[in-house]
């Protein structure tokens, strides 16, 4: 059976709720405490690995096959090769890149120290490319083997190593981060659950005569609720600042020095404010288990 | 109406406080419980608004049969019944005010009713000049009567008083006994283990006398019948 609880009520139990977070003085701030530090670590890790999710799909969704035509090819066999390649199964597009387009595009790429290879614009030392393009991301080692397998094809280039450094890295990353969380928040919500069991204990004289004079499990339940809640909101609030300042000194100064072209954070909007309602989502559900948790005993009178 | 049949209670600890209780009380009657200390009269009004279960036996109240009753509906078998408890149980952190408006706010009362209810109680058994005192800053007495005013401020269709008077001088004892009375004239089921001789040869009453767990006297108009 369900019933609505009428705003007055509420309005009852969040007193009580804020009362009890007081009335235990230092105990809420130690539960509170773990709170923050449990999901200073969590915002880290979730930043981490968001972070380097989006940068393998990236680096995945990007991966070309630069194959680089030997120096001696004449002409035809640069089509015909070209025409070649276009006949792989699974082969979505080929660009052919002159070497000078390559040396171009080193160029601009380098930026100021790029200006020197200039000089190299006589004597051109790149090779002629091919840039190919898988259909499926997943046959991009397939056809880069057979490519390599082909006449005039001097060497065939693409992101392999990084792209399965990033996923491995990401792997453990997520493991290890995921074994530390588990603990910490395990740790946390012991800690808050033996807060309110020391109100519960305090008071269990009082929840009897409360039950005798009438009142239901969740009447008395709910202040010790909102108590925990409370503790986990409260422990989310630094964890959040930290999390939004941090996350936009990264986006503001540190992201513009990274150059290389796959590293890019997610941007501070929405990725920062998702994250932090996530923390704050996270904080209140600790809360509330850790009340729950030690509440049930307590009922049975 | 409240019935009981073959009701036996042994606590944990092996004592045996009611030893085969049979009895019927209908709506609206005036009943005083007495008998020798230790004979069972607070085991017997317990097991009434379930504070105690019984070992066996079956009690219906107001056609709530209490072996059937789930736990979550205690809660509203109690509101039925207001009860002054032999140790007062007032919430010490309250004052008098909150402790009897507490009955009220767990039936989600509307605030204003509260109020009023709550003030109109307090002159009742004359408490408002104490209305923001806490428990321990009440005399044994005013304790009670705060725990009176707690169990009648719901209009309870059953009150259930273990020795109401216990700390009360003559006077302020009498004056809760019309209280009693004037609530009982209302429709009001009185429920009463007293050791008052004087009130009971007094305002006379049903008197069920209970001795080692057993009724060992039922009298629509009877006397205390122990010397004092
Ligand atoms: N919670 C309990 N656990 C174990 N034994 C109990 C409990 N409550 C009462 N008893 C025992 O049950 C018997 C009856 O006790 P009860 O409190 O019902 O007596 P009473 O008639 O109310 O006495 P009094 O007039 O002194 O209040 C006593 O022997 C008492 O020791
Ligand atoms: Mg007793």
């Amino acid at each position: 059976m369900i019933t609505v609880m009428k705003l007055r009520t509420i309005n009852r139990h969040l007193r009580e709720g804020v009362k009890n977070v007081f009335r235990n003085g230092w105990m809420s701030v130690a539960s509170i405490g773990a709170v923050t530090v449990t999901l200073i670590l969590v915002g880290a890790f979730l930043t981490l690995i968001f972070n380097l999710n989006q940068m393998a799909e990236n680096v995945e969704q990007d991966v070309e096959i630069n194959t680089l035509i030997d120096l001696t090819v004449n002409k035809e066999d640069i089509l015909e090769l070209g025409d070649q390649i276009k006949a792989i199964d699974g082969v979505d597009s080929v660009l052919f890149s002159s070497k000078d387009d390559e040396l171009q595009k080193l160029i601009t790429s380098m930026g100021e120290q790029g200006k020197s290879w200039g000089l190299f614009e006589q004597d051109n030392p790149l090779n002629h490319v091919y840039i190919v393009r898988a259909k499926d991301p997943n046959q991009t080692m397939a056809i880069a083997e057979k490519i390599e397998a082909m006449d005039h094809v001097e060497e065939v280039n693409y992101g392999k190593d990084v792209v399965e450094r990033l996923f491995e890295f990401n792997k453990y990353a997520r493991i290890i981060g995921l074994v530390l969380i588990g603990g910490l928040v395990f740790t946390a919500i012991f800690l808050i659950s033996n807060t309110i069991k020391l109100t519960i204990m305090a008071r269990s004289r009082e929840i009897g005569i409360m039950k005798l004079v009438g009142a239901t499990n969740g009447f008395i339940r709910w202040p010790f609720f909102i108590e925990g809640m409370l503790l986990g909101i409260l422990g989310s609030i630094l964890p959040v600042t930290a999390i939004m300042a941090g996350y936009y000194y990264l986006i503001t100064n540190v992201s513009q020095h990274i150059t290389l072209p796959f590293v890019k954070l997610l941007p501070f909007n929405p990725f920062a404010w998702q994250l932090s309602l996530a923390i704050v989502g996270v904080g209140a559900l600790i809360g509330i288990w850790g009340s729950v948790m030690s509440v049930r005993k307590f009922l049975k009178v | 109406m409240i019935v009981m049949k073959d009701i036996f209670k042994t606590y944990n600890n092996g004592v045996t406080a009611l030893n085969g209780v049979n009895v019927e009380i209908k709506q609206g009657e005036f009943v005083y419980i007495v008998g020798p200390s230790g004979a069972g009269k607070s085991t017997f009004i317990r097991l009434m608004y379930r504070e105690a279960k019984p070992t066996s036996g079956s009690i219906i109240i107001n056609d709530i049969d209490l072996g059937e009753l789930k736990e979550r509906k205690v809660p509203e078998l109690r509101r039925q019944i207001g009860v002054i408890f032999q140790d007062f149980k007032l919430l010490p952190k309250l004052s008098t005010y909150e402790n009897v408006a507490f009955a009220l706010e767990v039936t989600e009362e509307h605030p204003r009713n509260i109020r009023k209810r709550v003030l109109e109680v307090l002159d009742l058994v004359g408490l408002k000049n104490k209305a923001r005192s806490f428990p321990n800053e009440l005399s044994g007495g005013e304790q009670q009567r705060v725990s009176i005013a707690r169990a009648i401020v719901n209009h309870p269709k059953i009150v259930i008083a273990d020795e109401p008077t216990g700390n009360l001088d003559p006077e302020t004892s009498w004056g809760i006994m019309r209280v009693f009375e004037e609530i009982n004239s209302r429709g009001t089921t009185i429920i009463m283990a007293t050791h008052s001789k004087e009130i009971v040869n007094t305002i006379k009453k049903r008197v069920i006398a209970i001795e080692d767990g057993l009724i060992v006297r039922d009298e629509r108009r009877g006397d205390y019948g122990y010397e004092a």
